[in-house]
């Protein structure tokens, strides 16, 4: 009887000690810490509005069923293997929006994954890629939203199944996957390929859709860029590595035709998501555009996950 | 004897058209494909890679004018997979916004045969040229 005793306390204090372990480690002040983001000089609102597009906002969180692509009332529904994801409002509104925000509440969300009340947020929201972006981007970009419209009107809640809908659980995750910091450039490449690297990595987040994931959900690192199944459900995205399958055959100059008109060298028009991707791309000038292309370039030729034969 | 090589020839005629109908899949790709093919001369002549030409620019237009009429009756519900096919599903939902997405490329086509000049030709082929993506984010799947 006391031995049962025993064993029993003995597992209950384990069992505290574990959960406290994973509140320990899953608070977001301990995963993900918010970058610094120091004294900054005035918003530079055209270098937000060239962010904005770059980081392809409008194609998640524009209000869907209307024209206007800077009303950012959310509402968008991403399908995923975890459930569906809502897409909140980012409009300026100060009940439904971000409107009540600070410039620190917008680089934590953007660079450390967390909400202004300390929460994680899921990385369907790519602050994975958005973190290379330093607070002075951040503050610009921020500078630029809060220019739109405000609109009215919150998304529902995610639709996720348990342990999903424990935001804690992203704590885990984030300790496993999430890390790095801002953009820093390699003094070795070009000015070019520094920006190209930053725009395809960073606000771009190419690699998000361009490549697979794990069981977990998070990017697996040497098939970067080498496509895999459509995390949305159906369909396959091509690799955008230099293996000869993929774009190894396309000009420099070809890859930036893409990226402002769709075409692609055959004169096929991209489809699917990507032409919203285009439509983002498009409003870059053409040095960026060339700069996304130049790194692209520099991929190493991976073999990605095999396409499956039969029709999709 | 007659008879029956009648019967045989009847048969053999169903077959052929049967099969003639029966890809759908490779006709319409062929016919997005001359497309892509219009596209590219129409592009080099709005780059000014190569010379303004009404004619170029009528056939251009003629090319996408047929493959507007085409498209939309080669996508049957036998049709929905196989072939490495892109389509999306949404094609089959939405029916009526798949066909007037068409007759507004047949539409946009039109004026680019009507222009007299480079100028005309590249304002009515970039829009024309606009609703390959626009149809193709709604009605395509990744590949």
């Amino acid at each position: 009887m006391l031995r049962l005793r025993r064993l029993l306390v003995t597992l209950v204090l384990l069992a505290a000690i574990g959960l406290g372990g994973f509140y320990v480690l899953t608070d977001p002040r301990v995963v993900s810490p918010s970058p610094e983001i120091g004294a900054l000089s005035a918003p530079d609102l055209e270098n937000g509005r060239l962010l904005f597009a770059a980081g392809g906002c409008a194609s998640c969180h524009a209000t869907p069923g209307q024209d206007d692509k800077l009303r950012l009332g959310g509402g968008h529904v991403l399908a995923s293997a975890f459930g569906k994801f809502h897409v909140p409002n980012i409009s300026p509104h100060t009940r439904d929006g971000i409107g009540n925000w600070g410039v620190q509440d917008f680089v934590d969300a953007m660079a450390a994954g967390v909400s202004p009340q300390g929460q994680h947020y899921y990385p369907s929201f790519p602050y994975t890629s958005y973190r290379l972006m330093p607070p002075k981007a951040l503050a610009d970009l921020f500078a630029y939203i809060r220019t739109l419209a405000p609109v009215e009107g919150r998304a529902p809640a995610h639709e996720l199944p348990f342990p999903f809908n424990i935001r804690r659980v992203v704590g885990g995750w984030k300790l496993l996957f999430f890390q790095g910091a801002a953009f820093e450039p390699d003094p070795s490449k070009s000015a070019e390929w520094n920006r190209g690297a930053f725009l395809v990595n960073g606000p771009g987040h190419c690699a998000e859709c361009h490549s697979s994931r794990n069981a977990l959900g998070a990017i697996v690192q040497a098939t970067r860029f080498a496509g895999g199944p459509d995390p949305e459900g159906k369909g396959w995205v091509p690799s955008i590595t230099q293996h000869p399958d993929a774009l190894g055959k396309w000009s420099k100059e070809e890859i930036a035709e893409l990226l402002k008109s769709g075409f692609t060298p055959d004169f096929d028009s991209v489809g699917g998501t990507m032409a919203a991707v285009v439509r983002n791309t498009a409003q870059l000038p053409d040095a960026d555009r060339l700069a996304m292309a130049e790194y692209l370039k520099s991929l190493p030729p991976l073999e990605g996950p095999k396409t499956p034969q039969a029709g999709g | 004897m007659i008879r029956t090589a009648l019967v045989v020839a009847c048969i053999g005629l169903g077959l052929t058209a049967v099969v003639a109908q029966s890809d759908p899949i490779t006709e319409r790709r062929n016919t997005m494909k001359a497309v892509g093919a219009a596209t590219r001369d129409g592009a080099a002549m709005a780059k000014g890679e190569a010379a303004f030409d009404t004619g170029k620019a009528k056939a251009i237009a003629k090319v996408y004018s047929d493959a507007a009429k085409k498209v939309p009756g080669l996508y049957p519900e036998t049709s929905k997979t196989g072939g490495d096919t892109t389509a999306s599903p949404k094609i089959w939902e939405d029916q009526a916004g798949f066909k007037e997405a068409f007759a507004r490329f047949d539409t946009a086509a039109n004026t680019v045969g009507a222009a007299a000049d480079l100028d005309g030709f590249r304002a009515a082929f970039g829009n024309a040229t606009k609703n390959c993506g626009a149809c193709h984010e709604v009605y395509r799947i990744k590949k």
